[in-house]
């Protein structure tokens, strides 16, 4: 009996899809309505499991495909590629981790200039990010890009350059107050002679990999002291110490925080200003020292944890990060179709968001910096034209289940609340709602799909459509 | 002190124009005689018989006619070398450099937002500061600094695409009920709904501005005219805006710039001659000087094609009221002066010629937004 009322009825939903949403906008770039009630005939934590574990054959992105429709020496090209798997791939976290690491180790195509360094190092963050912290520090320092732009290619045996030496610890793995000026003079030392091959020049050869080189004869072989600790240390072993470190531990666990869970102030200010929530931190850090740096364990207890469940609608959300989830939600790029450039090219660069182009060595300051009266504008207009008439797939496949069969609403504040609960699920905050039931009462005279067009508009148009 | 005319608030208004990229300044104001200049030009120079002479050293590009005509009219003071100490070479570090008038540290208080913050202190006027062209620069921005950034004026509004205006109506009112702020809705959320609210109220002054325009001028059919005509139209309007920023990009010539930079220096040029006839035909020129800069200058030597990064550019401060001339002194061209071996040296720093604009046009105290006090220049004329 109950097999034969099963398989009529839809499987029945493990997990909550508010909860999966919200774990969809931050784990990675949003999720459709379909793509939510597929997901929740699982547990939330094989969700978690699922993205932890990206696949080339899960992701359901063809590599093949994007070298053939999508390919391109620019900077706008590879930034499309970027946004198609943002907006297609299964395996969400795997673009979203990308992202992260970029925001850390913010490195500048306008100091470099050289683009296939730059998306080199794009894709080594999407196929190490979730790795451990120590492979992802020696790759970043085996980086052509990340050493041209803080100049260790200027860091020699006997005139050593600092720069990489100092925001390694500073801004990518400790926070300052964890260390003193000697450790970073040593650990400076330590990374003499890592440079690369120059690659041809630009003009007029074209685009060309770099590729990191040691040179032995440009290495300081001396004895250094690091972090109390004193031997013949290379960078490798700098590395190796450092995330062994509580304090790389935690620096890296407020990073994921502040990405994932909620916004902080801007890490400057970390070593004064305490966690928002130290329990979670803590727990995070424990994973991290436990599993030896596994980020995908400092990850798998951040996602799991009621901190992280009940912090919806709590961060600003990022340029990108509002252009993938509408571009996702409105369905017109799930093929390859030619237009994603403009998107990179000028719709996150007018919100103020360039990617492969952060302000400063720091990253983009995040929370409300992101808004102003220019970007929001751009924000609401670009929502909203991509809305449009309505006749774009996602937001046709909203508007038949809004309208059609028993599901049919059309009372005013049951309509509003049927749409907010489509297009995310949403929370708004009351002040809210209650303009959009006013409109919904005013409306009611509207072709029924029109008035619920005009209704997706006026919610993506929201202060609160502009939170995650 | 307001000066009135025609009911017109003459209070002095300053236009910030950014080439974005980094302009070659000794392609811009060539050194014509100077063999070191052709030497280290091999092919991305301009020949004596092609430059706008202005002395017996120093011509414009030939692409910059209109300019030369302000010039000779004695509306333009180029200020040559303009420059800081080790001039940093990243486009958005150098950017940023000039945007915040802070070369040795990150600082995220724009130099025009601290100027507005002076000119209207209590935020009364979300026009005082109006940025024309998409995003908003670092330069317009501090926090509690409220202005309003214009992609387009004859387009400019929220839900733009939506067609039917009496929709679009009707859901801006409703935009309006949400943005309203509220009580309790939290701090990021309050922040939100008050940027929304000026939002609404720049459209709102905004809107009328193009019907009320007419003027015999007509501009060339590119962004940048486009962008300075939209200053005009809203300066004549009168809305009491005091500084407008506008940009012009693509100066980053590493390669084939002997065509492009000629473009550009022909749109830029064309744009600001077009412009200050507009204005006088409006009477509404003599309160207005337009100040136009770049991140730096380009490599002494050329690449073959085009030039790299360097240091050691040029600016003009243009208008009525401008005493025109070369100010400050061309940068040495001997290689022994050279920055970094290969850059122009700089010969007066940028600060001081911020200062000398807010203090001396703006009437705005400079030492906050500069940081200190830098040698000024004097390109006014007497009261």
């Amino acid at each position: 009996m109950a097999g034969v009322a099963l398989k009529t009825r839809k499987p029945r939903a493990k997990s909550d899809p508010g909860l999966l949403a919200h774990l969809y906008r931050r784990a990675g770039f949003g999720a459709t309505r379909d793509q939510l009630e597929r997901l929740a005939a699982k547990e939330y934590s094989e969700v978690v499991d699922f993205l932890l574990n990206p696949t080339p054959e899960a992701s359901g992105v063809s590599e093949d495909e994007i070298a053939r429709y999508m390919g391109g020496e620019s900077a706008t090209a590879y930034l499309a590629t970027w946004l198609y798997r943002m907006i297609n791939s299964e395996c969400q976290l795997q673009e979203k981790i990308a992202l992260f690491w970029h925001y850390v180790f913010a490195t500048g195509l306008s100091k470099n200039e050289h683009i296939l360094s730059a998306s080199n190092q794009i894709d080594m963050f999407r196929h190490n990010g979730l790795g451990d912290m120590r492979a992802i520090l020696m790759d970043i320092s085996r980086d052509p890009a990340m050493i041209f732009w803080l100049d260790n290619n200027e860091n020699h045996k006997g005139e050593p350059n600092e720069n990489y030496g100092r925001e390694l610890l500073e801004l990518f793995s400790m926070g300052v107050g964890n260390y003193t000026e000697n450790d970073i003079k040593n650990a400076a030392r330590a990374f003499t002679g890592w440079t690369f091959a120059q690659p041809p020049p630009l003009y007029p050869q074209g685009y060309y990999p770099a590729q990191f080189r040691f040179i032995p004869e440009d290495h300081d072989y001396g004895k250094k002291t690091f972090l109390g600790q004193t031997g013949n240390f290379d960078g490798g072993d700098i590395v190796d110490i450092i995330v062994r470190q509580p304090a790389c531990a935690r620096f890296v666990s407020r990073h994921l925080y502040n990405f994932f869970v909620a916004d902080e102030p801007q890490v400057p200010s970390w070593n004064d200003v305490p966690p928002q929530d130290p329990k979670l931190i803590d727990a995070m850090s424990r994973a991290f020292l436990d599993s030896g740096g596994q980020i995908r364990e400092v990850l798998r207890v951040m996602f799991n944890s009621d901190s992280f469940k009940s912090a919806r609608f709590k961060k600003v959300k990022s340029p990108t990060e509002l252009v993938a989830g509408v571009l996702k939600m409105v369905g017109s790029y799930d093929d390859f179709r030619p237009g994603l450039a403009k998107y990179v090219e000028t719709t996150t660069v007018a919100m103020g968001q360039k990617l492969l182009d952060p302000p400063t060595v720091e990253g983009w300051h995040t929370g409300r910096e992101w808004i102003d009266g220019g970007n929001l504008t751009e924000r609401v207009n670009f929502a909203v034209e991509e809305i449009g008439d309505g006749s774009v797939p996602g937001i046709r496949r909203i508007v038949d289940r809004l309208t059609t069969g028993g599901a049919a609403v059309s009372e005013p504040s049951a309509l509003v609340d049927a749409t907010l609960d489509l297009i995310g699920p949403i929370d708004v905050d009351p002040s809210t709602r209650e303009a959009l039931v006013k409109f919904a009462i005013d409306s009611q005279k509207d072709e029924p799909r029109a008035r619920i067009v005009r209704l997706l508009r006026l919610i993506v148009a929201t202060p609160d459509y502009q939170l995650a | 002190m307001v000066r009135k005319n025609g009911g017109k608030s003459k209070d002095p208004v300053l236009v910030v124009v950014q080439l974005t990229g980094g302009n070659d300044f000794m392609n811009t104001l060539v050194p014509y005689t100077s063999g070191m200049y052709y030497d280290a030009r091999k092919t991305v120079r301009i020949t004596e018989d092609r430059v706008l002479k202005l002395n017996d050293t120093l011509g414009f590009h030939p692409a910059a006619g209109p300019l030369k005509e302000l010039y000779d009219a004695g509306d333009v003071a180029i200020v040559q070398g303009i420059g800081y100490e080790n001039s940093n070479r990243s486009h958005f570090r150098a950017m940023d450099i000039m945007h915040t008038a802070e070369p040795s540290r990150i600082a995220t208080e724009g130099w025009v937002a601290k100027a507005i913050r002076q000119l209207d202190p209590e935020g009364k006027n979300v026009l005082t500061g109006v940025s024309f062209g998409r995003g908003l620069p670092r330069a317009m921005s501090a926090p509690g600094v409220r202005v309003t950034s214009v992609g387009d004026l004859d387009t400019y509004g929220l839900m733009t695409a939506v067609q039917i205006q009496e929709q679009r109506a009707e859901e801006l009112d409703i935009f309006k009920r949400i943005y309203t702020p509220a009580i309790g809705t939290g701090a990021t959320m309050n922040y939100m709904k008050q940027t929304g609210m000026d939002v609404l109220s720049g459209i709102d002054q905004l809107r009328a501005v193009p019907a009320g325009y007419k003027s015999s001028v007509e501009y060339a059919n590119n962004s940048f005219a486009k962008s300075l005509r939209d200053v005009a139209r809203t300066h004549i309007a009168g809305l009491g805006t005091r500084i407008f920023y506008v940009q012009h990009g693509g100066y980053d010539h590493h390669a084939v710039e002997m065509p492009n930079h000629e473009k550009l220096l022909g749109e830029l040029s064309g744009a600001l001659r077009d412009f200050m006839a507009d204005l006088r035909e409006h009477d509404a020129a003599d309160n207005v000087v337009v100040y136009v800069f770049t991140e730096f200058g380009r490599r002494v030597q050329d690449n073959g094609s085009g030039t790299d990064h360097g240091s050691g550019g040029g600016a003009f401060i243009i208008g009525e009221r401008v005493e025109g001339g070369l100010y400050a002194e061309y940068p040495s061209l001997d290689p022994k002066t050279f920055a970094n071996g290969e850059d122009l040296a700089h010969t007066i720093d940028f600060r001081g010629v911020y200062a000398t604009l807010l203090e001396q046009w703006m009437d705005v105290g400079s030492e906050d937004i500069v940081h200190g006090k830098y040698e000024q220049l004097n390109p006014f004329k007497a009261a």
